[in-house]
């Protein structure tokens, strides 16, 4: 393309990007790049914007104004085949079978799939028995893995996940995380969006936060939570402590004790006095705020909502 | 353009392999052989059973009506009064009686009693007792082939020439207008079985929420070309093996069954224009049905608006009398005309008159036109309203969407 500004390495550059529904702004001023092989995640709470974000990317939404850039360039037909996007809003065909339904899909992403690296896939997930069972005939959760592979079916170097985790149940959800985790190792860039802070912070490398169409947090996983950290220290121990010096509240929580420090005291000075006192102590970290809490500390209102 | 193909394939595939488009699609020639052939089979095994016979006794008040009783199977019986009449009457040598009044040369009147209650009297008795007293009333008067004439003065046959003054390939009348009348029929379920399946598939993709998949991997405009054109060839073949059978199912017919339908067959030209207003309807109804699919928040709502339509497009049959008796008149031609109702009344008017090449082209140069106006405004409908799930837009939205096309 000739006048396209050619982007540098980024997978998904955004700048700027708003959008108006009559008079309600559900995206305003949005801007990120998420870098090749990581996986960033868009979190917020439900109805935050991260759906129109993710489709203003899918170019499914028109921005009424800013830029997006998608593996250096501007949104293309051809751009479809290099981004596997699991919406939010996601079904399959009800009377197709697995093997079937995957290989259309796929076939639709301009890659024609043997039915062997099907089948290598489906074992992959240890669902290789199920592979002529017809969409309808599969439980919810064994639906959303299949969803999953239709969108990594043809190998692109982007994936786009919206909500991945919502409808399945724990076991699944660690399958998945794998999923996903394996995807960064083979160089892929990951987008996913949640608004279940606390069960993904494992996850993402780097995370846009948004509230009600804006930006409440962008950076690193681990710079966001030093900027936010509390001066504090969780620690499970044995015995009766009495008091410390430095620690000016201490807070029973579940399992632990999370001791609040002053100025000018380290956790070190902390884990000192406890070895001195004697204390069995079979827990100790440096305390960090959850992405919840810090959001409930930025946004003054509970992300994870009552979901 | 390898997508549009990927889509055509799948939606092709798919139709013909539903089971209620196979049950379509050989129901009809199914059942016409079962309508040709239970006739022969009918027929056969009852073999010609003779007519039944009818006594009908009168009542002579005015005199002289003694001649010529007999007519074909019914045979007139001469009573003495009305009680002797009623009385046979209820033995059952006599199945109803007439009286001629005294002054029936002036007035005309006859009154028939029957037991049985009746629509009205039968041909075959009526004109029985009609022959009965004309050649009663001028027996001896007129010659007999003289009296034959008046009773019956027209035997009609009626043949259509060609400008040459030759006889014309296609003569008219029942049989050539049973067949265009069947077509038609058929033509319209064609069109809506199959774009009926579109707006069907386009209701179930977002009812699934496949939607967002299928656009995050093809576009608008490539999903819908692709359905379009693979579900238009789902119905073309529905639509071939229709004739085709038609053709050979009309030619059975006219040679077992004969009689009314010996001259039932079907012109080759008419196949050609079928198949011409078949395309053109289905592309067009099809794009209405797509439309209406991307409105609609479920398949059921869909159908809803594309009702209006599909009404729309029978409107021909509610005016079949008019263009059975006036083939080129102004409904019939404002109806070849109008691209929704054209395909339904070209066929039904073949049937009873020729229709001027200019109206073809012009119907066929309009529904054209038409159905490419109406892609070039759905595409914006399509970007705007497939992925809007759950809810229905305002009229008002449909319009802006319009604008902006």
């Amino acid at each position: 393309m000739k006048n396209n500004k050619q982007k540098s390495a980024a997978a998904v550059e955004i700048n700027n990007i708003y959008k108006t529904y009559g008079k309600k702004t559900v995206v305003s001023d949005v801007s990120f790049t998420v870098e090749k092989g990581e996986i960033f995640g868009l979190i917020g709470p439900n109805g935050a914007g991260k759906t129109t974000t993710i489709r203003m990317m899918m170019d499914i939404i028109k921005p009424d104004s800013g830029e997006v850039y998608i593996l250096g360039e501007k949104f293309r037909e051809e751009t479809k085949n290099k981004i596997g996007y699991l919406p939010e809003e996601r079904g399959l065909y009800k009377k197709q079978t697995v093997m079937d339904t995957i290989k259309y899909m796929a076939a639709l992403k301009g890659v024609a799939v043997s039915n062997e690296h099907i089948e290598e896939m489906l074992k992959h997930i240890g669902m290789l028995p199920h592979k002529n069972k017809k969409i309808e005939e599969m439980s919810r959760g064994m639906g959303q893995l299949i969803q999953f592979l239709v969108t990594i079916v043809h190998n692109p170097p982007l994936v786009i996940l919206d909500e991945p985790f919502s409808g399945l149940d724990p076991v699944n959800t660690e399958l998945l995380k794998g999923l996903i985790k394996k995807l960064k190792d083979e160089g892929k860039s990951i987008i996913f969006s949640t608004h279940q802070m606390s069960q993904v912070e494992e996850l993402c490398d780097r995370l846009f936060m948004i509230n009600r169409g804006s930006k409440v947090l962008y950076g690193g996983l681990d710079e966001i939570k030093h900027k936010y950290r509390e001066n504090s220290v969780y620690i499970t121990y044995e015995g009766n402590v009495g008091s410390l010096k430095g620690v000016t509240q201490s807070r029973e929580k579940d399992g632990y004790t999370e001791f609040f420090l002053d100025n000018k005291t380290s956790p070190q000075d902390i884990l000192q006095q406890l070895v001195d006192k004697r204390i069995t102590v079979t827990r100790f970290e440096i305390g960090a705020p959850s992405l919840n809490e810090i959001f409930i500390r930025i946004a003054g209102v509970n992300g994870e909502g009552n979901e | 353009m390898n997508k549009i193909k990927i889509i055509f394939k799948h939606e092709l595939l798919t139709t013909i392999k539903r089971k209620s488009f196979i049950i379509m699609t050989v129901a009809f020639p199914l059942l016409g052989l079962l309508l040709v052939g239970g006739y022969g089979a009918i027929k056969g095994a009852i073999g010609e059973t003779p007519p039944e016979e009818i006594n009908i006794g009168y009542v002579d008040k005015a005199g002289g009506f003694d001649k010529d009783l007999v007519h074909g199977t019914v045979t007139l019986i001469p009573q003495e009064n009305q009680q002797t009449a009623l009385a046979s009457m209820n033995d059952g040598d006599i199945s109803q009686f007439f009286v001629i009044p005294q002054d029936y040369m002036t007035t005309g009147s006859i009154i028939r009693y029957t037991l049985g209650r009746e629509v009205e009297v039968s041909s075959e008795v009526y004109y029985a007792i009609e022959r009965f007293l004309v050649n009663n009333i001028l027996a001896g008067n007129v010659e007999s082939t003289i009296i034959d004439r008046v009773a019956s003065p027209l035997y009609l046959s009626s043949i259509t020439l060609t400008p040459e003054g030759k006889v014309a390939e296609q003569q008219g009348g029942f049989t050539s207008f049973i067949v265009p009348y069947i077509f038609s029929i058929l033509l319209v379920v064609a069109i809506f079985t199959s774009s009926g399946f579109l707006l069907q598939g386009l209701g179930e993709e977002k009812e699934n929420r496949v939607m967002e998949i299928l656009l995050s991997s093809v576009s608008s405009t490539q999903l819908i070309t692709g359905k379009v054109l693979g579900l238009g060839t789902a119905g073309l073949i529905q639509i071939i093996v229709w004739l085709v059978s038609a053709r050979f199912i009309a030619g059975i017919a006219s040679t077992s069954i004969g009689g009314m339908l010996s001259g039932l067959t079907i012109a080759t030209d008419f196949l050609v224009i079928s198949l011409i207003y078949f395309i053109l309807g289905y592309l067009l109804f099809a794009i209405i049905m797509a439309v209406s699919g991307s409105i609609g928040a479920t398949a059921r709502e869909s159908q809803q608006f594309s009702a209006v339509f599909t009404f729309l497009a029978v409107v021909p049959f509610f005016f079949i009398v008019n263009i059975m008796e006036f083939p080129n008149g102004g409904i019939s031609q404002f109806l070849t005309l109008f691209p929704l109702t054209a395909p339904l009344t070209v066929i039904l008017r073949m049937g009873v008159a020729d229709i001027p090449i200019w109206q073809l082209v012009t119907s066929m140069a309009l529904m054209i036109l038409t159905t490419v106006g109406s892609i070039f405004l759905s595409g914006k409908i399509f970007r705007t309203f497939l992925l809007m799930y759950g809810k229905t837009p305002k009229l008002g939205e449909i319009i802006k969407a319009l604008r902006q096309a």
